[in-house]
């Protein structure tokens, strides 16, 4: 691991073109992905692709946030950003692998959720809360991974699980650093000072509780082995899923609400 | 009941910052100018176009709860300073100075004409009423107490989002509150949620969606991102009434847009109608 740069130069890391997104991952860890479309009530949501795969020969559902590799992807993709329509897709989708028993991997890479008008006609905050709010009772085991950008609610939604995993770069925040700074200090062009000190890197993730797991990269950061990323990725997967499968489910569900009960810092 | 309201009102306003400006109350929504007593009396209600204005969370339970009948649960929790971030403590210090408050909420068990309920009020004078790890614990807390002891729950919610000063512990507040609602939810438990100005970001995108039935007051905000933000990234020119609780009742996400005069009354027929006896309140 590289131990020596700072928040803002692993975001740029985050941020250099050609860093794999999830449809670069999913043909090297996983075999017969089948995509799946839709939330059935409105349309189908390019920022969040949902299907059935196998990994190690065994089923399993995906929910991934996509980015784009180039600029028409991100237009179709709208750069990553869900829209309620998309958060519905990922509890359709959930809900099924709860009914099929298969566990459910979730990759998470967003700047946030959509702010739109057609996102907030569409009930932006009441499709994440509910995602929010099945994810923490879904009787099937849930293991999340932040890709790149775990931005706010909109990562969130995909992100209450039994085990969250950082790629070594990742990062996971409250509000974009620039979204920070602006909200903060009224002044959006100090985001480097606010990406520094808000604490967003993985093993931030780690020592705050909030994630357990810290995946390797290449050096240089992901898209310099894209092989070799995809292989650590995997082996993580194999290693929780397998653990995960395991156990009594009611003693997982109860271990999932535990990991977020305890997160928060107080005194009395 | 009205007499004490009023005897709050009048302590609360000497307090209070963006009010005491001037004798009178201008109305966001409409402009139009009202003078302060008056106002007062109206139950802080605009006479104009009905915006219903906020209150502390004081003025909030001695108007819709049963006299006395408030009992608060973790009075006395503060938050700390999860990220370091600069000048966050001191910030706290002198807010609670103010206003009185230890953070942005105040849960407990109160009695609606009668029947028990745990409850929350969310003040916005203490951070916007953001969602720190205080605002976290007290409402999983509460949720976690209605579920054990079988009783209904009323949130009346009033958020800018997130606490960004906690950082990534503010944003896993909406997986804790969430969860207890959860556990509430499927043990049977009656979540009333009432919105009141402004609901928005993480707290819209958690525990307030989350209600079985879902009140407003009128002419309030709700909303995930804020008007500003859609405005000024999406370059989209907004409808004057995008956000406001008639329209979120119209795009189907509000169960019903109460008056504050009738709300004590509302909740209480709502609470009678989910106890096991079907009482008549
Ligand atoms: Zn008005």
């Amino acid at each position: 691991m590289e131990n020596n740069k700072t928040a803002w130069e692993r975001l740029a890391l985050v941020h250099t073109k050609g860093r794999p997104t999830i449809r670069d991952y999913i043909p090297l860890i996983f075999t017969d992905f089948y995509e799946m479309h839709g939330d059935r009530y409105y349309g189908d949501d390019h920022a969040v692709i949902c299907g059935i795969a196998r990994l190690d020969g065994k089923p399993v559902t995906i929910i991934a946030q996509v980015k784009g590799r180039d600029l028409n992807e991100n237009k179709d993709c709208n750069f990553a950003m869900p829209l309620p329509e998309g958060y519905r897709k990922a509890l359709r989708l959930a809900k099924q692998a709860e009914k099929f028993h298969r566990p459910v991997i979730c990759f998470i890479d967003t700047p946030g959720a959509y702010a739109g008008m057609a996102a907030e006609e569409r009930g932006q905050g009441e499709a994440i809360a509910k995602n929010i709010a099945e994810f923490m009772t879904l009787r099937t085991p849930i293991i999340s991974i932040v890709l790149g950008e775990g931005g706010s609610g909109g990562a969130l939604a995909l992100g209450v699980c039994d085990e969250l995993a950082m790629l070594e770069n990742a990062q996971y925040s409250v509000v974009s650093p620039r979204g920070f700074a602006s909200i903060l200090w009224k002044d959006a062009s100090r985001e480097e000072e606010a990406c520094n000190i808000m604490q967003v890197t993985a093993d931030d993730m780690v020592r705050l509780g909030v994630a357990e797991t810290v995946i390797e990269e290449p050096l240089g950061g992901a898209h310099n082995d894209l092989d070799k990323i995809s292989e650590n990725i995997k082996e993580y997967l194999s290693l929780k899923i397998e653990e995960k499968c395991q156990k009594d489910i009611d003693e997982l569900l109860k271990a999932r609400y535990t990991k977020f009960r305890k997160i928060g810092e107080f005194t009395e | 009941m009205f007499e004490d309201f009023f005897k709050v009102v009048k302590h609360r306003f000497n307090g209070a910052e963006e009010e005491v400006s001037g004798p009178s109350f201008k109305c966001p929504r409409c402009q139009s100018t009202v003078p302060f007593e008056r106002y007062e009396e109206l139950l802080k209600v605009c006479p104009a176009c009905n915006y219903h204005g906020r209150l502390s969370a004081k003025e909030r339970i001695s108007l819709t709860f049963d006299k006395g009948s408030f009992e608060e649960f973790d009075s006395n929790m503060i938050s700390c300073d999860p990220i370091g971030f600069p000048e966050y403590p001191e910030k706290q210090a002198e807010l609670r100075e103010t206003t009185g408050l230890k953070d942005a909420i105040i849960t407990g068990t109160a009695l609606v004409k009668g029947q028990r309920a745990v409850v929350g009020i969310m003040d916005s004078r203490y951070m916007m009423a953001s969602m720190g790890s205080v605002v976290g614990e007290k409402i999983t807390r509460a949720f976690e107490y209605a579920t054990e002891n079988k009783l209904p729950v009323i949130m009346f919610t009033a958020s800018g989002g997130a606490r960004m000063q906690e950082g990534i512990v503010s944003l896993m507040q909406m997986a804790k509150t969430s969860g207890a609602v959860k556990l509430h939810s499927d043990n049977g438990g009656l979540y009333i949620t009432v919105l009141t100005d402004p609901t928005t970001g993480g707290v819209t995108a958690s525990f307030a969606s989350l209600g079985d039935i879902i009140i407003a007051e009128p002419k309030i905000l709700i909303g995930f991102a804020g008007r500003r933000v859609i405005e000024s990234t999406m370059k989209q020119r907004l409808p004057e009434d995008f956000q406001l609780a008639e329209f979120m009742q119209e795009k189907g996400f509000v169960d019903m847009i109460v008056e504050r005069k009738k709300m004590r009354t509302t909740l209480a027929k709502l609470l009678a109608m989910h106890t096991p006896e079907e009482k008549e309140v």
